[in-house]
Parts: structure tokens; C-alpha cells; sequence
């Protein structure tokens, strides 16, 4: 199943609006009054929303190599900004809610709690990739080197994972941040594997990298 | 009634912020007595204040203010005190309790006092409503997870209690155990907490006048998810050592072993005073902020030693970095 250009045009706009569902809910809910602690439910929502979005971009390759979707690469790079943007939201509520902008009260507390400074590092990790997602930027770095830094991906959604893990942990309410390592484990799991066949046998078709958006 | 104004000026009532029809039926029949000239005056400024503030659908409970014991803080609307709670009996989020306590059934309910006592003693509700007067409290109540309320709660010391069951030299400590049936409460399924929820306090905390066993809040009884029927208040520890829904009541020689605590002692000891100087390993505790009252646009207020009760004197010559 390939779009026609025209429908690609539609898939990404509705991904689009589909993908600030969650913003609007959260505005619309504190507005309304309808929270007891509306800063609770904006830095959890905004954090879990980070996930799912790390773990939906994750599933693209994965699903373009299954499904044979050459087509959900073009949705990617937008994927991607959005888990940045909720990332960002739930960095700033911290900055805001937490510290009241407070910046070296901020960076004292992420020194000193090691599931801040996870969920932190894996922050400042998306940033770059966040910077580099223009076209401009991918002919500015040459593609090699831009696809091997996009790679930090692999890096910041473990962080955020164990970010959350940790969060959960003391309470020993892990049912969540499991479901969230299983997902990972195997997205990434597979790129494992791919990448040692490919090893194993260096002529074998290669759908993954040829073809890059 | 309190009514929350959102920021573009629009009022949307929620329909749990809309009064009961029973409620407003009394309202009325209310005034009509009042119309009648049968309620003084005064007694009329006393029940409309009381009324503009308990919204719930619990049966009432008379209780005379303890202003020596009370908080000056404004106490917190009822409708979040009531809808923003762990009770993990009833689910792990904030707003499970609200929505799953309905299965509690509060009565008949027996409390056994046992242990280290010269006279062991079980008491149903009506015995423990008749133990003693019941007062009215205004106490400021502190989450480890660095928010607050203020909440006018119903009861009596539990010293009351402590002295009718007459401690023998032995008792050193007084542990509290929660209901845990898995029928009247979804969450026991769960392997969060190794159930029954246990708590613990010295029996000189628990000797505290300030130490409530509590039974209403809001001058009514607990609602479910509260704590119902039974509960105690320790208003200058963390919420989670005030055990909820009480069917046990032991004195022992030796520390007991709280749920908390055995579920993560590096995170929760034993005493769990509020204390801002003791940081939480995962966050910290020297502001909080007040469910209802503080808002986006301000700074976490600073949270107070003991939260803000005087009973430092409890715990002369204790390290309490070590004793957290």
C-alpha cells in the first residue's frame, strides 16, 4: 500500500492535529478546573507522551522494513519533533512548576537526583537532533554524519525509559515502565539483529539505509 | 461553596461539584425553620458556614472546634480533599480512591486493641464514636510526595483510646493495620504494598495530644476513600504513617516492620517526620505545594520543621538524618 502524494499530504496533516490531541486535552482540562493538581497531571502527561512519541518514532524503521512502508519514513522527522516538543513541555514544567525558573536551584537538583539527571541527560541529548532535523542541516552534515548522530535516539529512549523506571520504582508500580522496556527492548532489539545479519551476510538486500528522506 | 474560576473567565461546573439534591433539599427546609424563627441567630451563622463548606453526601457528625489544636491555614476545598488521595488499597493514582472506595462498606466495622495491654478490647464504630467527645480539628497534612492540605478532621486523641486499654510496661510502640479484603478493595490484588497496610508510631507519639484518632472529617464521617470508618491523623508526619480504614490496633516491644519501610527503607523510615532538612533520595522536601491554593504562577512555599508543630521536644537527642 503506497499513498498517492495527495494522500500523504492528508496522512501527515491528520498526524499532525492528531499529535496535539494531548496538549489540547491538558490545557483544555486545567482551564476548565477540572484537576485537583493540575501541575501533577501536566508533568506526567507531558512525560508519557515523550515516551510514546520516542517509541513511536522508534517502530518507523522497523515498520517500513516489515509492512514494506517506504512510505512512514516521510512521517518520521515530524514523529520525532513531537517527542522533542513533549520533552520540552515536561523539562519546562519541571524548570517551572519545580523551581520556579530557578535555574542553579535546577541544576542542584539534577545533580543530586539521579532519575532527574537520567531524565535530564536524555533532555539535553534530543536537542541536537531536534537542531539538525532541517533539510539544511542533513546537507549541511552530509548524511552519514547526520544519521550517525540521529543515532542518539538509541541512546535517549533507554534514558527515558529508566527515567521513569526510577520515578516508579520506590513505589513498586512497575507495570507501566516494564510495558515501556518491553517496547524498547524491541525496537531496538530488532535493529540488533538486523544489523548482525547484515554482518553475517554483507550481500544481502538492504531495505534499512539505501533509500534515506 | 467554593467555585474555581478558570483564567478566560467561563464557569463549568463538574457534576461532582454540584450539590447533592439532599443537601439542597435540607437547604431549604433549613430556611424555612430559620423562617419560622425556630434556629437563634447564631447557631444560624454556625450551620451556614458549616454547611458552605461540607458538600459531601456522608452523614453529618457534631463536633466542637479544637481552636487551641487547629491550624489558622484555610482549610482545603472539599471536593479536592476528597478527590486527590492515595489510599493504594483502592489504586495507585490520585483520583482511584474517588472512583473505587464505593465497594468499602464501612459498617458493621469492629477495631481489636491488642498486645501489650493489661485490658485487650474490641470496639465497634458506636463504641468508638461514644469513647470520648468528639472535636474538631484543623490540621495541616503534608504528602512525602511534596504536596499539602488543610483539613478540618473529626475525632479525638488517641491517647483516649491508649489509656482505657491501660499499656503494660512492655508496650514501647503502637501498630496500626489496615482492612485488607480483596472484595471490598481492588487494589489488595495488587502486589504494590505486602498488604495488610501497617503503620507504626512510639507510644509516646501516639500518646501525643495531638495524635487523632479520626473518624470525620468536614463534620462528617470519612468518606471512603478518606479512610472510612476509622483512621489516624499525625499532622506533623508525612501522610503515609496515618494508617487508613483500621480493623487492629497492637502494642508491641519491638519497632513494627511498616509497609513502607519494608518496601523501601532507604526511602521511608520509621519516624518520617516532615522534616525539610531530609531530603527524599528521589526529590526534595523543603517546599511543597498547597492542593487548591498554589497555583502555576507561584513559587513552592517553604515547608515548615514538623510541619510546623511543635513536638520537637519528642525527639531530644535523636539524630533525625539517621531517624528519618
Amino acid at each position: 500500500m503506497t499513498p498517492t502524494p495527495k494522500q500523504l499530504t492528508a496522512i501527515k496533516a491528520a498526524v499532525f492535529v492528531l499529535a496535539l490531541v494531548p496538549l489540547a486535552r491538558l490545557v483544555w482540562l486545567t482551564l476548565a478546573g477540572a484537576l485537583v493538581e493540575p501541575l501533577q497531571f501536566i508533568t506526567r502527561s507531558t512525560g508519557d507522551w515523550t515516551l510514546y512519541f520516542l517509541c513511536i518514532t522508534l517502530a518507523v524503521t522497523p515498520l517500513r522494513r516489515l509492512a514494506k512502508w517506504n512510505w512512514v519514513l516521510k512521517l518520521r522527522r515530524m514523529l520525532g519533533l513531537y517527542a522533542f516538543f513533549y520533552a520540552l513541555l515536561h523539562f519546562m514544567t519541571f524548570l517551572w512548576f519545580d523551581h520556579f525558573f530557578d535555574v542553579a536551584e535546577m541544576l542542584k537538583d539534577v545533580a543530586k537526583r539521579p532519575f532527574i539527571l537520567v531524565g535530564f541527560i536524555a533532555f539535553v541529548l534530543l536537542i541536537p537532533l531536534a537542531v539538525t532535523s532541517t533539510n539544511a542541516m542533513v546537507r549541511r552534515l552530509g548524511g552519514k554524519r547526520w544519521l550517525w548522530l540521529h543515532r542518539l535516539v538509541y541512546i535517549v529512549a533507554p534514558l527515558g525509559v529508566l527515567h521513569f523506571w526510577w520515578m516508579k520504582a520506590a513505589k513498586h508500580d512497575l507495570a507501566q515502565p516494564l510495558l515501556f522496556v518491553a517496547i524498547v527492548a524491541l525496537l531496538l532489539g530488532m535493529r540488533v539483529w538486523w544489523a548482525r545479519e547484515k554482518q553475517a551476510n554483507p550481500t544481502a538486500q538492504d531495505r534499512g539505509q539505501t533509500r534515506r528522506v | 461553596m467554593l467555585i474555581k474560576r478558570s483564567p478566560n473567565g467561563i464557569d463549568l461546573p463538574f457534576p461532582s461539584e454540584i450539590t447533592p439534591r439532599a443537601v439542597f433539599e435540607n437547604r431549604r427546609a433549613f430556611i424555612r425553620q430559620v423562617a419560622a424563627g425556630s434556629i437563634a441567630g447564631g447557631a444560624l451563622l454556625e450551620m451556614l458556614s458549616r454547611e458552605a463548606f461540607a458538600q459531601g453526601v456522608n452523614p453529618k457528625l457534631a463536633a466542637k472546634r479544637n481552636a487551641a489544636l487547629s491550624a489558622q491555614d484555610k482549610p482545603t476545598a472539599y471536593h479536592d480533599a476528597t478527590h486527590y488521595n492515595n489510599f493504594y488499597e483502592f489504586g495507585t493514582d490520585k483520583s482511584d480512591p474517588a472512583e473505587n472506595a464505593g465497594t468499602l462498606r464501612p459498617r458493621p466495622w469492629t477495631v481489636s486493641i491488642e498486645g501489650e495491654v493489661k485490658k485487650p478490647l474490641t470496639l465497634d464504630l458506636d463504641g468508638l464514636l461514644k469513647l470520648a467527645p468528639l472535636e474538631e480539628r484543623v490540621y495541616r497534612l503534608r504528602c512525602v510526595e511534596g504536596w499539602s492540605m488543610v483539613i478540618p478532621w473529626v475525632g479525638y486523641s488517641l491517647s483516649e483510646l491508649i489509656k482505657r486499654v491501660e499499656p503494660t510496661g512492655n508496650a514501647k510502640y503502637v501498630e496500626f493495620i489496615s482492612l485488607a479484603d480483596r472484595k471490598q478493595m481492588p487494589g489488595v490484588s495488587s502486589r504494590v504494598l505486602d498488604w495488610p497496610y501497617t503503620e507504626g508510631l512510639r507510644l509516646d507519639e501516639a500518646n501525643h495530644p495531638l495524635t487523632l484518632l479520626t473518624l470525620g472529617m468536614y463534620g462528617e464521617v470519612l468518606p471512603n476513600q478518606n479512610g472510612a470508618p476509622v483512621r489516624v491523623v499525625v499532622p506533623w508526619k508525612y501522610g503515609f504513617k496515618s494508617a487508613k480504614s483500621i480493623v487492629k490496633i497492637r502494642f508491641t516491644r519491638d519497632m513494627p516492620r511498616t509497609s513502607w519501610n519494608r518496601s523501601a527503607p532507604s526511602e521511608y523510615g520509621f519516624y518520617s517526620n516532615v522534616n525539610p532538612e531530609v531530603d527524599h533520595p528521589r526529590w526534595s522536601q523543603a517546599t511543597e505545594r498547597r492542593i487548591g491554593e498554589d497555583s502555576f504562577l507561584s513559587r513552592k512555599r517553604k515547608t515548615l520543621m514538623f510541619n510546623g508543630y511543635d513536638v520537637a521536644s519528642l525527639y531530644t537527642g535523636m539524630d533525625l538524618k539517621k531517624n528519618f
